[in-house]
């Protein structure tokens, strides 16, 4: 429970880039069903804890990697809403100029170095930013996100132990929603947990509930806290549940018959209005914050609906210096 | 112009670009102890052990952490021990460093200079001996090098760091004791061939230890009053294409050899391009002088089948007339 006015404001902030994040990502999965999003959505719906608890514990400078689920976590990192928009709608204003689509968005500006459309190669990628830090003397700290899916790739060891043995700043948060595109990851995984696989490679770790956006805070912030003290890498296992199917396309049809009806009265946007009202925050309150963020989100998707689509010869820019090639050449 | 070798020319243009770029920094196994070939001996003490980087036998981590540490600001010189062994790491290379910027909407550069010691070198068979260098041709966003000589070796090593592309470079292993003068200071554009040899009859194109190979046989077939030009390419993308035409304008003739199996080999693109673009500067069909498609084997005779001597090459030369 909140306890202090304080934690009410902070609460308030927090429910509201939840809802921000819900409103884009069910625009996105409108515009897919319209044909207006050509590629593949991957929604974190039931996920928005994890985004938004994280990021609440960093700085704008520190370096945030994602995945291919990573909407929540651009949005959260301070991205703009409109351009990720347009990006998913391919089109000019895009934040990756229309190039990349839903799998890779990224913004530099405010430290996101990219989702990625393979599973676990961000963990590599992560390492190698903290340790640029480290080496230019930086106080930054890299944060890699990624799946329960991922722990089972290579880059998962290499990258925890390359993160250990040169005692980088770098955080690894296992978002856990218990699906690895359309398998029980549980099934198709060895032992226990990411916690004891990193403890087996001297990383320190803890599961926190996901879906509690506030505890996923408190705990991203003792860590940082740690990490930027030079205590060295992180893991943090963030349990939670994905509420839709891999895609915008998948039904889900494989889950056992109910199994999710009964999540989303515990998915982190449910369980942080039901805090706000218990501490005395009116309904009419959550609505107005609820309508702000799909008004917001509203607009995005009309603005990105009649944004141009990039010119022709954006194809062949930003290919490479040395070697680029002009349309004429093909 | 002090002389050197083709590993030390390699060395000095890492020390140099280091003691310039405080970010310039190097990462891979065994650094502190000179790298497998001595290629970063004494360096580690110059430099430190935070810039001069022994990893684990990582290969994935060591490139996708340089991909990682490029984005954040610094110009990782990433060290893969033989060009086999990045095949560990090819997630990292081509899904990662080669689409970064373009897919991110020029957001982001990625200067990584990957070491790729490649080919064939003292019976190592089949998982250490491999040229291919044309697989990574293929690869939007990269740069391909591989440098024939010490001059080479210091003036586009120099070039690639400074570079804000990917840049594959492939030194062979066959050359880290090849002695010449260098040029202190002296770098090289990248995509510029070099006119190993001048010669009106045929034009040879070649890259590589193959550069040698092929001025053995300009030697013979001088005695039997051939005069072959042979065309360094020393960077196989962007390949001087130029060059080339301009050579075939004088000799008519093009012949490619290269250490690589011939089979969707880069001598297959050179041939490709010519023909397309250059046919009616051929006058006889051109050749590829190139290692059958099997394996490379330990044992010295067998692996001799796969090596393009300078028999092969002159043998091939004397059928174009």
């Amino acid at each position: 429970m909140p306890k202090s006015n304080l934690d009410i404001s902070r609460l308030k902030e927090r429910y509201h880039t939840m809802l921000r994040i819900r409103a884009f990502e069910e625009f996105a999965i409108k515009a897919a069903d319209e044909k207006l999003v050509l590629g593949a959505i991957h929604p974190s719906i039931g996920q928005e804890a994890c985004a938004v608890g994280v990021c609440a514990a960093l700085r704008q400078d520190d370096f945030l990697l994602s995945t291919h689920r990573g909407h929540g976590h651009t949005l959260a990192k301070g991205a703009d809403a409109l351009a990720m928009m347009r990006e998913l709608f391919g089109r000019e204003g895009g934040i990756c100029g229309g190039k990349g689509g839903s799998m890779h968005i990224a913004d530099f500006s405010v430290g996101m170095l990219g989702a990625n459309g393979v599973v676990a190669a961000n963990i590599n990628i992560a390492a190698g930013a903290a340790h640029a830090a480290k080496l230019l003397g930086q106080d930054k700290i890299a944060v890699c996100i990624f799946g329960d899916g991922a722990i089972n790739r290579g880059p998962f060891l290499e990258g925890l132990n390359w993160a250990s043995a040169f005692n980088l700043p770098v955080l690894f948060i296992c978002e856990d929603n218990q699906w690895a595109s359309t398998t029980r990851s549980k099934d198709v995984t060895g032992g226990d947990d990411p916690v004891k696989r990193a403890n087996s490679l001297g990383i320190k770790g803890e599961s926190v509930d996901g879906n509690d956006v506030m505890a996923v805070e408190e705990v991203t912030t003792r860590m940082v806290t740690e990490i930027r003290a030079g205590a060295g890498p992180r893991l943090l296992h963030a349990k939670t549940y994905r509420l839709l199917g891999h895609t915008s396309v998948d039904k889900a049809a494989y889950r056992p018959d109910g199994e999710a009806d009964g999540k989303w009265a515990e998915c982190p946007i449910s369980r942080t209005k039901d805090l706000l009202i218990r501490a005395g925050v009116s309904e009419s309150e959550i609505s107005k914050l609820k309508a702000d963020a799909a008004a917001e989100m509203n607009a995005a998707f009309e603005e990105a609906k009649v944004s141009p689509w990039p010119a022709i010869s954006d194809a062949y820019s930003d290919v490479q210096d040395i070697g680029s090639i002009k349309p004429m050449d093909t | 112009m002090p002389t050197i070798t083709y590993r030390e020319a390699g060395k000095l243009a890492v020390q140099e670009a280091m003691q310039a770029d405080p970010s310039v920094w190097c990462l891979g196994e065994d650094l502190g102890r000179g790298g497998v070939f001595g290629q970063y001996a004494g360096l580690e003490t110059e430099f430190g052990d935070d810039r001069i980087c022994s990893t684990p036998i990582s290969e994935a981590a060591i490139m996708g952490a340089a991909v990682g540490a490029a984005m954040a600001g610094t110009r990782p010189i990433v060290e893969m021990r033989f060009a086999d062994f990045a095949l560990c790491a090819i997630d990292e290379l081509v899904n990662q460093a080669a689409k970064a910027r373009y897919m991110f909407g020029g957001q982001v550069k990625v200067p990584i200079t990957v070491r790729e010691p490649m080919g064939m070198w003292r019976s190592s068979a089949a998982q250490h001996s491999q040229s291919l260098e044309a697989w990574y041709t293929h690869i939007p966003g990269l740069v391909v090098v591989a440098p024939s000589t010490p001059a080479d070796n210091y003036g586009l090593l120099s070039t690639s760091i400074k570079s804000d592309d990917p840049v594959v470079y492939m030194e062979h292993k066959n050359l880290w004791d090849v002695s010449g003068d260098v040029t202190l200071g002296q770098t090289l554009p990248l995509g510029k061939a070099h006119i190993a040899k001048h010669g009106g009859d045929v034009s040879v194109v070649t890259w590589s230890a193959q550069v040698h190979t092929a001025l053995e046989a300009a030697e013979i077939l001088a005695t039997e009053g051939i005069e072959i030009e042979v065309i360094d390419l020393r960077s196989l993308w962007p390949w001087d294409e130029d060059t080339v035409a301009k050579s075939l304008a004088k000799t008519g003739r093009l012949v490619v050899c290269h250490e690589a199996v011939g089979v969707s080999g880069f001598g297959a693109e050179i041939l490709a391009t010519i023909s397309e673009r250059y046919f009616g500067l051929l006058k006889r069909p051109p050749i590829r002088v190139t290692a059958p498609r099997i394996p490379i084997s330990y044992a010295p005779n067998l692996e001799n089948e796969v090596k393009v001597t300078a028999k092969d090459i002159s043998n091939a030369i004397r059928q174009m007339d």
